[in-house]
């Protein structure tokens, strides 16, 4: 019998093509953020300056870390529809006491992010869909926002607007901001050995339980770090923004859903990109309001307009994604 | 001789009842060091749930359980993995969204740290170098991209690599299922190797073939039961088979087959496949059972399913002239509906049947399932349970019931038999003869060189194409692999 079976050279072709459609998949975040940005210059080239891109990716930072948050969710083969209410929380926490009492305020951060890991825990330990616990503590973190803030107002702490507000030279900040989320977190989850423990747990539980690992605790992890970096992504927008509102981060949570299928992730199966879901995350924050407004789309309509946005680019990408497949 | 040897393992009447069902009924067994066990029994005869104790992924329900000498009171997974016990999963156990590399650091928590991704590839591959020579894996592949067949290579591979854990034991549940005769002779020429150097292996089968050739004992079991044990040169492939409690030996097979003068009707499907070059195709009338045999992998099942997806619209090469069903192979993936009862996972491909007004009749549904338990033998005390409350070879009768039980004139298997006991297949293969009496036409994707004796003609696929056309009385395993490796076509 020959040593190297024929067989292997059909393989090895359908193995090429798997690979190519992944690439493909890869780039598929990265080209969609190049198309928005070519019609913003091709409608207002002054735009595609430092300071244009300062102000146009201002709102980016927050919406990128909401988007973090949620893939770490979806690693896990679940869904988070508190992110945004968790997101307006933490704001008003930040614009309050965080500003007032720092001490009572960490405590609060870190206690909300402990309350994250327990909800892992509570999903996993009573075998509960994380659609319907996410869904009632989007209401609970409404609500003690309200209690923390009833009115718009307060006000950031001097020492997170002096970081948000940080000018660097030549490359405006929310992008440098954007390649270190994307680095760290690219890093710590599609790097790192336990990152692949967490990635698997995604991708056949039964298999990492069997390996001897806790399933228990990867699902705790991933809400905690969900957690983390919903508490970051409220501290820096009420750091750009100054004060809080109670309903001020509503719109992250399926911003961030978005963001991360857009950024190549699937609701399945533990294939998520952290690198993907960053690109993601400015895609819609420039295709949100800049390109509208330079496309004259008047303001009562931007956000219907959103939504439009939003269908195309997300129809764009499983069509590209199954025609590979 | 036996009790001069060091034991490693021994069991001690261990029980565990799922409700109402005793999968394990008292439970005595010995691994000694440096043998192989086979390990045969019908599906449901408790092997399986056998193995999920020694891996300590379920707990016993009585009994003891000693290793190396010292009673394990507190058995579970890591204590299992800490003692050097492995097991190879029938339905494989890797992440289909982490490369080959990662998903071998999964099963080594010493693998972290600086370089771990660089050590953890370097141990998989060398490992698959050695149990598979030319496997053409590597290690920053992604599982999911894989065929089933090299996936079970790497997952048998994995069992196999050592860091700072001991390995004395590999459980190999079904370890050839997915594999084809070149590879599978690799795996187990190795596992010889391995037993020779002092540890052990249990190999669990349905191939008795496999069993009877590399075991060193073989220990049978009966409905939770160990009902035979002894040395491997006792046993013959009958003695084996009645010990089962199976109903008859493969001559059988080859006497019903043979003994068959079935009315042949007009040409129902023909087929080229996308790669043929010259204007081989392969023909099929009504009332035939035609085998697709070869390595895995090359071609058999994408010619099934450009069949299949044909028959909804037309395809260049390809004519099919009856409504088709198609048995799918990967039944965890592409064939059960995991949430629905086993009515409704074998009703499903009839509906248009079932419907009165715009929903679907449940007396009908049930009519028809309680029709197939009867002639395919399902064992379950009520269809409505969970399809998984069945065991694997029960859920493949479950979709060979969705398949027979539909108007479909033409039946694509795609290697349907995977892992699946002999009791189980000789039930089915009769079912199959009769329903090709009546005049169905079966199209057979198998890897197992001994079905093919049920077909009336073999296409043997290499490269995705078919290279040979073998007739009942041509058809020897030689020429199945000779045709496999012949490149000058």
């Amino acid at each position: 019998m020959p040593a190297l079976p024929p067989a292997n050279a059909a393989n090895y072709s359908a193995r090429e093509t798997a690979r190519r459609t992944r690439l493909l998949r890869v780039l598929l975040p990265a080209l969609s953020l190049a198309l928005v940005l070519l019609a913003i210059a091709w409608l207002n080239p002054r735009a595609i300056s430092y300071f244009g891109f300062s102000l146009m990716l201002n709102l980016a930072i927050p919406i990128a870390l909401a988007t973090i948050a949620q893939m770490f969710v979806i690693t896990g083969n679940e869904l988070d529809l508190s992110i945004g209410t968790f997101v307006g929380f933490v704001g008003c926490v930040t614009a309050t006491w965080l500003r007032d009492a720092p001490l009572l305020g960490i405590a609060v951060l870190l206690g909300s992010i402990a309350v994250y890991a327990l909800l892992g825990a509570l999903i996993y330990l009573r075998n509960l869909p994380s659609i319907v616990v996410t869904l009632g503590m989007s209401f609970v973190w409404q609500g003690l926002a309200i209690l923390v803030l009833p009115k718009p107002g307060g006000k950031a702490p001097d020492w997170l607007m002096a970081i948000t507000g940080f000018k660097p030279p030549f490359v405006p900040f929310p992008i440098i901001a954007a390649l270190l989320i994307a680095a760290v977190v690219h890093f710590g989850l599609m790097r790192t050995s336990y990152g692949a423990v967490l990635r698997g747990s995604g991708g056949n539980p039964a298999a990492i339980g069997r390996a001897g690992w806790s399933l228990l605790r990867t699902k705790m992890v991933l809400f905690g770090m969900a957690g983390v970096f919903g508490v970051l992504s409220g501290m820096t927008l009420i750091g750009i923004t100054t004060s809080a509102d109670a309903n001020i981060g509503n719109g992250y949570t399926l911003l961030a859903i978005a963001g991360v299928i857009l950024g190549g992730g699937e609701f399945m199966g533990g294939r998520v990109s952290p690198v993907g879901a960053v690109i993601g995350a400015l895609t819609l924050a420039l295709a949100a309001s800049p390109l509208l407004t330079f496309m004259r789309v008047p303001p009562d309509w931007q956000v219907a307009a959103n939504g439009a946005i939003l269908i195309i680019v997300l129809a764009a990408r499983v069509l590209i994604s199954r025609r590979e497949a | 001789m036996v009790d001069a040897r060091t034991i490693l393992v021994k069991l001690e009447g261990v029980e565990k009842h799922f409700g109402a069902v005793r999968a394990l009924d008292g439970v005595d067994l010995n691994i000694f060091a440096g043998e192989c066990v086979g390990l045969v029994g019908h599906n449901g005869a408790g092997k399986s749930t056998l193995m999920n104790i020694l891996t300590g992924t379920l707990a016993t329900g009585a009994g003891t359980i000693s290793i190396s000498g010292s009673v394990e009171d507190r058995y579970s997974v890591s204590r299992a993995l800490a003692l050097g016990i492995r097991c190879v999963f029938q339905e494989l156990s890797l992440c289909p969204n982490l490369s080959v590399a990662e998903n071998t650091r999964i099963n080594h928590p010493s693998l972290k740290g600086i370089g771990w991704q660089r050590k953890a590839a370097a141990l998989i591959a060398q490992k698959l170098d050695e149990i598979f020579p030319g496997h053409s894996i590597d290690p920053s592949d992604i599982v999911g991209d894989l065929s089933i067949g090299r996936r079970q290579m790497v997952e048998v591979a994995r069992a196999f690599t050592v860091t700072d854990a001991p390995l004395d034991l590999v459980i190999l549940d079904e370890p050839t299922s997915s594999l084809d005769s070149h590879t599978a002779g690799q795996l187990l020429d190795f596992v010889r190797r391995f037993v020779g150097s002092g540890k052990s292996c249990i190999l669990i089968s349905h191939l008795l073939g496999e069993v009877l050739g590399n075991a060193d004992r073989i220990v049978v079991m009966r409905d939770g039961k160990v009902v035979a044990a002894d040395r491997a040169a006792v046993f013959d492939r009958d003695k084996l088979v009645t010990s089962m409690g199976g109903a008859a030996a493969r001559e059988k097979v080859a006497a019903e087959a043979a003994k068959g003068t079935r009315e042949i009707g007009p040409i129902c499907v023909k087929a080229r496949p996308a790669r043929q070059r010259d204007d081989m195709q392969l023909v099929a009338r009504s009332g035939e059972i035609i085998g697709l045999a070869g390595l895995a992998g090359n071609g058999q099942t994408d010619l099934l399913l450009a069949i299949f997806e044909a028959a909804g619209g037309s395809r260049s090469g390809i004519e099919v002239t009856a409504p088709l069903a198609l048995v799918a192979g990967d039944r965890q993936s592409d064939g059960i509906f995991p949430q629905w009862s086993i009515a409704r996972n074998i009703g499903i491909r009839s509906i248009e049947r079932m419907v009165r007004g715009m929903l679907i009749s449940s007396r009908r549904e049930a009519e028809l399932a309680s029709r197939w338990q009867e002639r395919i033998k399902i064992r379950t005390p009520d269809m409505n349970n969970n399809i998984l409350s069945l065991s694997g070879g029960n859920q493949q009768k479950a979709l060979f019931a969705r398949a027979l039980g539909s108007d479909a004139r033409i039946i694509l298997m795609d290697d349907p038999m995977r892992g699946v006991d002999i009791g189980t297949k000789l039930d089915v293969y009769d079912l199959i003869r009769e329903e090709a009496d009546s005049g169905r036409t079966f199209l057979w994707y198998t890897t197992e060189t001994e079905e093919l004796d049920n077909c009336d003609h073999v296409y043997v696929f290499h490269g995705g194409r078919i290279v040979a056309n073998l007739s009942r009385d041509e058809l020897t395993e030689e020429k199945v692999i000779q045709s496999s490796f012949d490149e000058a076509v």
